[in-house]
């Protein structure tokens, strides 16, 4: 048996038995929603409404429906997807190379952070498919023969890096996500009743794909998870350094950094685990998580948040010191302009979310406490958003031709878009917490005996 | 002589680990474990081989790359040939640098689903497949020893007592 330090906190809290596990993570499913439920999704729900028309509207009309210009030709559509898939980073992180560190604390959170990178990422995926102007021939981005004299992709190009990496990062987390849920969507289906609810254990049935948990399967399931986490591990660092590389590539000045890719690969994760907090302090209150999602968790995502925010201000500061250190005057003013130019207060923004906020868990109060991580969590998102605007637009609003420098400004239809796709994540969240099994449940069984307050108090 | 199953339930997996152990040193073969999470070591001490699943994923990585590989070459150098950015790609040696992150992709792609799909394969786990588990509760909280008796089932069920079973079924075969 694994045993486990006594000077440990236990994960799992209250006396909980294996049973008690199964009745707490099928309760959501098997029960009625509550009123805080409804009204979230109805609001979520409005939101996404709101962002399809807008989206329509894009479609219809044409890019030109947004507020770019000729100077400011790229704003808020990539500021959003690099957000998204930002957020979309924390799941995997949590659920690959914690698994790789052995980290138990990662069971309780894993499954909603992976359900949080798969929606955040389908989020990120509808920018650069509206912003084609003509989603129905999206297919060109793909290497696929062709009848227009071959016609073929570039390979060189970061835009179809892009592309096979969040492809490849999409699928592939949707499938650690699915092998993961498996056993969880057995455990559903052994307590539905087919006599009163014929429809869901149908349903449930379907889902578990006949799991039964023998001991060779298990003994696969583990092998394949523990490859998977392999796998996924370089992949997550892959997506966001490829991501990084559509500006670093280029010659804007602001963009052109060899520091581009650890930069924002760290700040996808800084960003991603302040979303996961976000979702789960609510998410732990609105379907009785308590025991599971403990003060501790928290903590532990905390100290991440620390030390990746810690090394986003570094970051920060070095791309200071080389703009000045380069000695290119174009550089130089792109930082300047930056921080004392007409976008201060976004650079401002950025600076207080992403430096100073993330300082404060220092203080143990801050870090063990739900309201202030919440609230910071909440800054954090806002910051990162910040973040990648002021990197895309302060470095094209004033470029090097002084007659083409213009400011940017949203349209409508740009602010609607954003928050329809804010609208669509919750619907989809909501919607997730209220049919699937939202905590790994069989994993965290295996660690009961170990981390569990019950058998902790024992020993 | 009639052939008997027996179905030995275990509240507990460490208790369930010390009957396997027991049971087998008495030469009486276990036809299969069912629990709700997987247990460390029950493999080992219910002689299961090791799984090759690893194996199949450096293979399909392997293939994966090759793919890639090939896919590139033909698209970049031989079907196209183009001079981009100053950076003409007549061969696939010097354009390699700029062709290394989609390579990984592939390479990760085509493991990570292969691999996936063959372990569903194996397991006999497929969409809509029925649960062979004799009994439901093997995905809550109990754990069950299935055996195959053929004669006599009075001694073995006497070992699942003694080393802690809470319930012993019996069906015929």
């Amino acid at each position: 048996m694994q045993k486990e330090a006594d000077i440990r906190d236990p994960l799992i809290l209250g006396n909980k038995t294996y049973h008690d596990i199964t009745k707490d993570i099928s309760r959501p499913v098997e029960g009625k929603a509550n009123k805080y439920w409804w009204i979230l999704f109805s609001l979520s729900l409005v939101l996404f409404i709101w962002g399809i028309l807008c989206m329509a509207y894009t479609i219809g009309t044409g890019i030109g429906a947004w507020g770019l210009n000729k100077t400011v030709n790229w704003a808020w559509d990539i500021t959003n997807f690099v957000w998204w898939i930002g957020i979309g980073h924390a799941g995997t992180l949590i659920s690959a190379v914690l698994l790789l560190f052995r980290q138990k604390w990662r069971m309780s959170i894993n499954r909603s952070a992976e359900a949080m990178t798969i929606f955040g990422v389908a989020q990120a995926a509808l920018f650069p498919l509206i912003h084609m102007g003509r989603p129905w021939l999206a297919y060109y981005v793909f290497p696929i023969p062709n009848q227009f004299g071959s016609l073929w992709v570039n390979f060189n190009s970061p835009l179809l890096w892009d592309v096979f990496a969040i492809s490849t990062y999409f699928s592939v987390s949707v499938v650690f996500w699915y092998i993961g849920l498996i056993p969880d969507f057995a455990m559903i289906r052994d307590r539905m009743s087919a006599t009163i609810s014929p429809m869901k254990k149908k349903l449930y049935s379907f889902l578990s794909f006949g799991w039964s948990g023998k001991a060779k399967h298990w003994q696969r399931f583990e092998e394949v998870s523990l490859v998977l986490a392999g796998l996924a591990t370089p992949l997550v660092f892959s997506v966001h350094s490829i991501v990084s590389m559509d500006f670093a590539t280029s010659i804007v000045p602001g963009w052109h950094t060899t520091i581009f890719p650890p930069y924002f690969v760290l700040g996808a994760l800084f960003s991603g685990f302040a979303m996961v907090e976000t979702l789960l302090i609510i998410m732990r209150k609105v379907v009785s998580l308590e025991s599971y999602i403990t003060i501790k968790h928290i903590e532990y995502m905390n100290v991440i948040i620390l030390l990746t925010g810690s090394l986003v201000g570094t970051a920060y500061i070095t791309e200071l010191f080389m703009s000045w250190y380069s000695g290119v005057e174009f550089e130089q003013y792109a930082f300047l302009n930056r921080a004392t130019g007409p976008y201060w207060w976004a650079y401002a923004i950025m600076m207080t979310c992403n430096v100073l906020t993330p300082q404060l868990y220092w203080i143990t109060k801050i870090r063990t406490s739900f309201v202030a991580t919440f609230i910071l969590s909440i800054f954090i998102n806002i910051g990162m958003w910040f973040e990648r605007f002021v990197i895309i637009v302060t470095s094209l609003h004033r470029d090097y031709l002084p007659s083409a420098w213009t400011m940017f400004s949203p349209s409508f239809v740009d602010i609607g878009i954003f928050l329809g796709t804010i609208g669509f994540f919750f619907t989809l969240f909501l919607l997730y917490s209220r049919t699937f099994p939202v905590i790994a449940q069989a994993e965290l069984k295996s660690i009961l005996k170990s981390s569990g307050s019950e058998y902790k108090n024992k020993k | 002589m009639s052939k008997n199953t027996l179905y030995g339930i275990f509240d507990c997996e460490q208790v369930l680990l010390a009957s396997v152990k027991e049971i087998r040193a008495n030469n009486i073969e276990i036809k299969e474990v069912y629990s709700p999470f997987p247990i460390h070591g029950l493999d080992k001490v219910l002689g299961l081989k090791e799984t090759r699943m690893a194996i199949t994923a450096f293979i399909y990585g392997c293939i994966g790359l090759s793919l890639g590989a090939l896919m590139i070459y033909n698209i970049m150098i031989v079907d196209w040939p183009q001079n981009i950015g100053g950076k003409p790609n007549w061969t696939f040696y010097h354009n390699m640098p700029a062709f290394v992150p989609i390579l990984f992709e592939c390479t990760v792609l085509f493991a990570a689903h292969l691999m996936s799909i063959t372990y569903l394969i194996r397991c006999g786990l497929f969409p809509g497949g029925e649960s062979d588990s004799p009994d439901p509760r093997t995905t809550d909280d109990k754990f069950l020893m299935e055996i195959v008796v053929e004669g006599d089932v009075t001694a073995v069920k006497e070992i699942l007592t003694k080393t802690g079973a809470t319930e012993i079924n019996e069906k015929d075969v």
